[in-house]
């Protein structure tokens, strides 16, 4: 008799699949309470997460952009001539680990600082006293020592100036708030995952007779599997809507009060868009992935029946 | 159809449910399965739908092992199996229609077909007029016949009950023992482990009785034979 069943399981129906999404719904709304502890549970962990991401995000922002200022000026020696001055150029250039290398004339040096300092300082355009400079960015703002050293090494050089001793201070600084805040994402997403499948896991102890008597009436694991993991995938869905909509209205708050207020300086927050598209799909991917995890992992053990 | 060869059962706290068993039912046999509680009844009825498997032994249904059966295949023999139990065993968040129509799905029946055959089961035990009403609005005999409208409803060719009417009074009873009856008179095989003398000794039909994981007992039309 059983052996006229087809030996192999088929694919799933189309309409198997249809009934299984209809039945996760249904039982979204039957469960009631349970539904919403879970999805408040959601709710909480992912705002708790969006807006720690947000935070995090734009303190990079700003360690990055306080980092790119960074740079080396290089003063080249009197004896050196246009010919060398351009010889020179190409050598800082193509050294490894130069982004960009931008010339200026004593001269050209000399209208910054009447512009920054006042016409008193006009009085050196008889005898300039400053030197030609080149301006050396590095690839890798933490690699600026070395890039500095490499150029002090060349001819006509006669001194170089990258801020030495308060760079150090400043990337060691900017590390530090760095690995922190990857270790308190990563410690929030790790709580997060914990609270969820959990949440997830008691609805799912709570209806393991259910799952018994499907097993008892010829289910085959999949059957069983697939309407709870969708259940989970919604509570994941319904459980990100608050907290997207929370945080984009929050960074919109944030970025019209903020950046007006920093314009022309040093640093600049995460642009509105696509910044919070991003932070958002996050949450939502968070959200899905977190729900449906939840529920595989914890109906596994009840399958053995 | 079902036949045990020596099955041997010890559970692993050490205790030895069945105890090298024999015995040979056939197609649309009527059997009660009597002993005092702790027999190995319940046991003996688990072998048949693989809830458990033998220590040792062949458990023979239509002449295949189930005991070497793949857990992947279990659900395919249990859908030509059906089985009611003493607490009913439906699923509390489905009415009545949903609760029948579940073993239909499960076999990934067309919906035009599910609808008219779960209709037609449920005019079978009385219970149309209920049909979107949930397990906790009914009484114990009406969810017994939901149970066995589930159980029939793919057409099995065996039914397993455990103690079916353990739980209802004795004219509940009897109305469920007359829709095993009928059930068993379209040529189901029907297997009932109980505790009820009075059902036994007036539809007589074959008794086994087990004690100590043996059958010390099978006689066609038998009688209870016990005086609980």
């Amino acid at each position: 008799m059983y052996a006229t069943q087809p030996e192999v399981i088929t694919a799933m129906k189309i309409r198997t699949f249809g009934r299984h999404i209809k039945e996760s719904l249904k039982s979204l709304g039957r469960n009631g309470w349970m539904t919403f502890a879970s999805v408040s549970a959601v709710t909480v962990t992912l705002l708790l997460v969006g807006v720690f991401v947000m935070i995090m995000m734009n303190l990079n922002k700003v360690a990055d952009d306080l980092e790119n200022d960074v740079e080396i000026k290089v003063f080249v020696s009197l004896e050196a001539e246009e010919e060398q001055i351009a010889e020179l150029e190409e050598e800082i250039s193509g050294l490894s680990g130069v982004e960009s290398a931008d010339f200026s004339t004593k001269e050209e040096e000399l209208t910054d600082l009447v512009l920054d300092f006042g016409e008193e300082l006009s009085l050196f355009e008889q005898s300039n006293p400053l030197f030609d400079v080149f301006y050396v960015k590095a690839t890798e703002p933490q690699q600026t020592e070395a890039v500095a050293n490499d150029i002090a090494a060349l001819e006509y050089i006669e001194d170089v100036e990258y801020g030495e001793g308060k760079i150090e201070k400043l990337f060691n600084f900017l590390n530090a708030g760095r690995n922190v805040g990857l270790v308190l994402i990563l410690a929030l997403l790790f709580t997060a995952m914990f609270l969820i499948s959990n949440t997830i896991r008691i609805t799912i102890v709570a209806r393991r007779t259910e799952i018994e008597i499907m097993k008892l009436v010829g289910a085959t694991n999949w059957f069983v599997r697939v309407p709870f993991i969708l259940e989970g995938m919604w509570l994941g869905i319904l459980g990100s809507i608050i907290p997207i909509g929370l945080v984009v209205l929050l960074y919109q708050k944030i970025t019209e009060f903020v950046q007006p207020r920093l314009s022309g300086e040093l640093f600049q927050l995460l642009e509105f868009s696509p910044f919070i598209y991003q932070v958002s799909a996050l949450i939502l991917a968070m959200g899905v992935f977190i729900g449906i995890w939840g529920s595989f992992m914890s109906i596994r053990k009840f399958l053995r029946v | 159809m079902i036949q045990m060869k020596n099955v041997y059962k010890k559970y692993p706290n050490g205790i030895v449910a069945l105890n090298g068993l024999n015995v040979e039912i056939d197609q649309g046999e009527f059997v009660y399965i009597v002993g005092p509680s702790g027999a190995g009844k319940s046991t003996f009825i688990k072998m048949m739908y693989r809830e458990e498997r033998p220590s040792s032994g062949q458990m023979l249904v239509d002449g295949k092992d189930i005991a070497k059966l793949k857990n992947r295949k279990v659900p395919f023999l249990r859908r030509d199996i059906g089985v009611v139990f003493q607490d009913f065993k439906l699923l509390p968040r489905l009415n009545v229609y949903e609760n029948v129509a579940f073993a239909l799905e499960v076999i990934e029946e067309k919906p035009r077909i599910i609808k008219d055959r779960v209709m037609e089961v449920l005019d079978m035990v009385g219970l149309k007029h209920k049909a979107k009403m949930f397990p906790r609005e009914l009484s114990g005999g009406e969810q017994q016949r939901v149970s066995i409208a589930r159980s029939i409803v793919n057409t099995p060719k065996i039914m397993i009950a455990d103690e079916p009417t353990g739980n209802l009074d004795p004219d509940t009873s009897w109305d469920i023992m007359n829709l095993f009856e009928q059930i068993n008179s379209t040529g189901t095989t029907i297997i009932m482990a109980t505790h009820n003398r009075e059902i036994v000794n007036k539809l007589r039909h074959r008794v086994i009785a087990i004690e100590g994981g043996l059958i010390v007992r099978d006689a066609a039309g038998g009688d209870y034979g016990y005086e609980d």
